[in-house]
């Protein structure tokens, strides 16, 4: 019984967006079972279905996947954005790591103390615009192709997109030093799934707000 | 040109052991060099070396490659350790993910402040005991293999020795409840790569000292 992927998270972003974003952008339809208290959380613990007592969980063909980095990387293979050998899959990797870093460090912000977020937002902008943006523009510009790796659509470039989108949450002109960034951004936003994706009624989640802080400190 | 991978890292463990481990029990030979100062990682700043102006670096194939998982699927993928189909993957990565993050605070531990130490330590200790052992010794258990995915030796099988030995270092008899893994460790150290990369002279590094936090705090100082 195939089914469509069932995504076990609470209803915010979190660790969970990444997969929603590569699961829409392949175009792959997936129910979400949504923890909002923290007997939703003990009821999957003593079910024993989170290998490490943790979410996200994805179950997907017959298993019952943990941990982010895994899933996203069998999606991508088993969607076929994954590079097509083992030295684009190397591109790719690397390329993710860096946006998943970007990401990491925005995730955590709405849970920082008050007092630093000042602080940890500066920082964010800094690493995004000297550390990660220029990365991307540069290997942008030295291949002139529309896509990250290979000349084709890959886990990176949807990886891209959504780092984009979440640093302009923090900066909205974050991209003005970045005309092949600005493209790209305008290009892969209207590939057909991922134009859906980004459309009000999709499965994507609003950016954490006050209220889901305060909902993920209770259940976790 | 040698034609050997060459790491680029500080002379400790950090975030380089793993690929050492990896790249030992794989038997393939390696070179290193090491950074000292802050000059020398300014320069390879400078010099373009580092994709997100950091390390691990390493030199493989033509490719300067930074960020630890991606060298280590690199590597797993191309020496024959990442399972035989994209399920066996999945289970690698899942299992090396879980260890990653065992292995994270073990990393972090010289760092933590004196008066956190303790607590730290014992939370180490835990994780270890109540998280992560058991799903592998779970495993081990219910399909009663030597190796933990597919009947055959993978990274992942690597990354739970590394692990197990790592917090041996900080809490001896923390194998006492699990009989399975006791015989894993055995099993794996016997292995004649990682037999080799544990005898003394090998590229494997010592637990980090307080020397060690000192250069590291100096290399990557702002």
């Amino acid at each position: 019984m195939a089914g469509k992927p069932k995504l076990h998270y609470t209803k915010g972003r979190g660790k969970m967006e990444s997969i929603r974003w590569l699961l829409a952008a392949a175009g792959v339809e997936f129910e979400e079972e949504f923890i909002e208290k923290k007997e939703d959380l003990e009821k999957l613990h003593n079910d024993g279905v989170l290998l490490f007592q943790q979410v996200p969980m994805v179950e997907i063909d017959g298993m019952r996947m943990v941990q982010t980095r895994a899933i996203l990387s069998y999606i991508a293979a088993k969607y076929n954005l994954y590079g097509k050998d083992l030295k684009e899959r190397a591109w790719i990797d690397m390329y993710v790591e860096g946006t998943t870093d970007l990401m990491g460090m925005i995730m955590h912000l709405p849970f920082q103390p008050a007092d630093t977020k000042e602080k940890n937002l500066a920082l964010i902008i800094e690493r995004a615009t000297t550390r990660y943006f220029p990365v991307y523009e540069k290997a942008l510009k030295d291949h002139g192709q529309d896509y990250l790796v290979g000349n084709k659509l890959s886990w990176a470039d949807i990886h891209l997109l959504e780092a984009i989108l979440m640093a302009e949450e923090c900066k909205p002109d974050v991209l003005s030093a970045f005309p092949l960034l600005q493209a790209f951004k305008g290009r892969i936003s209207n590939i057909p799934t991922i134009k859906k994706f980004l459309q009000p009624g999709s499965q994507r989640k609003p950016p954490t707000d006050e209220k889901s802080v305060a909902v993920v400190r209770k259940i976790f | 040109m040698s034609g050997k991978p060459r790491l680029t890292y500080l002379n400790g463990r950090g975030r380089m052991e793993p690929i050492r481990w990896l790249l030992a029990a794989a038997g393939v030979e390696f070179e290193e060099v090491y950074l000292e100062t802050k000059e020398q990682y300014d320069k390879l700043i400078k010099d373009g070396f580092l994709l997100f102006q950091q390390v691990p670096l390493v030199e493989i194939d033509g490719m300067k490659m930074v960020q630890t998982r991606a060298i280590m699927s690199y590597i797993a993928g191309k020496y024959n350790l990442y399972g035989k189909d994209l399920k066996e993957r999945a289970l690698i990565d899942m299992y090396v993910e879980g260890i990653s993050d065992l292995m994270q605070m073990i990393l972090m531990f010289p760092f933590s402040p004196p008066d956190a130490k303790e607590k730290n330590l014992e939370s180490i200790k835990e994780r270890a005991t109540n998280r992560y052992f058991p799903v592998f010794e779970k495993v081990l258990k219910q399909h009663g293999q030597d190796f933990l995915v597919g009947n055959k030796f993978s990274w992942a099988d690597v990354q739970l020795i590394e692990a197990i030995l790592a917090v041996e270092e900080k809490v001896p008899d923390v194998l006492s409840g699990f009989p399975q893994l006791q015989v894993f460790k055995t099993k794996m150290s016997n292995m004649p790569t990682i037999k080799k990369f544990l005898q003394p002279g090998s590229p494997r590094k010592p637990p980090p000292d307080a020397h060690y936090v000192e250069t590291v705090l100096k290399v990557f100082k702002k």
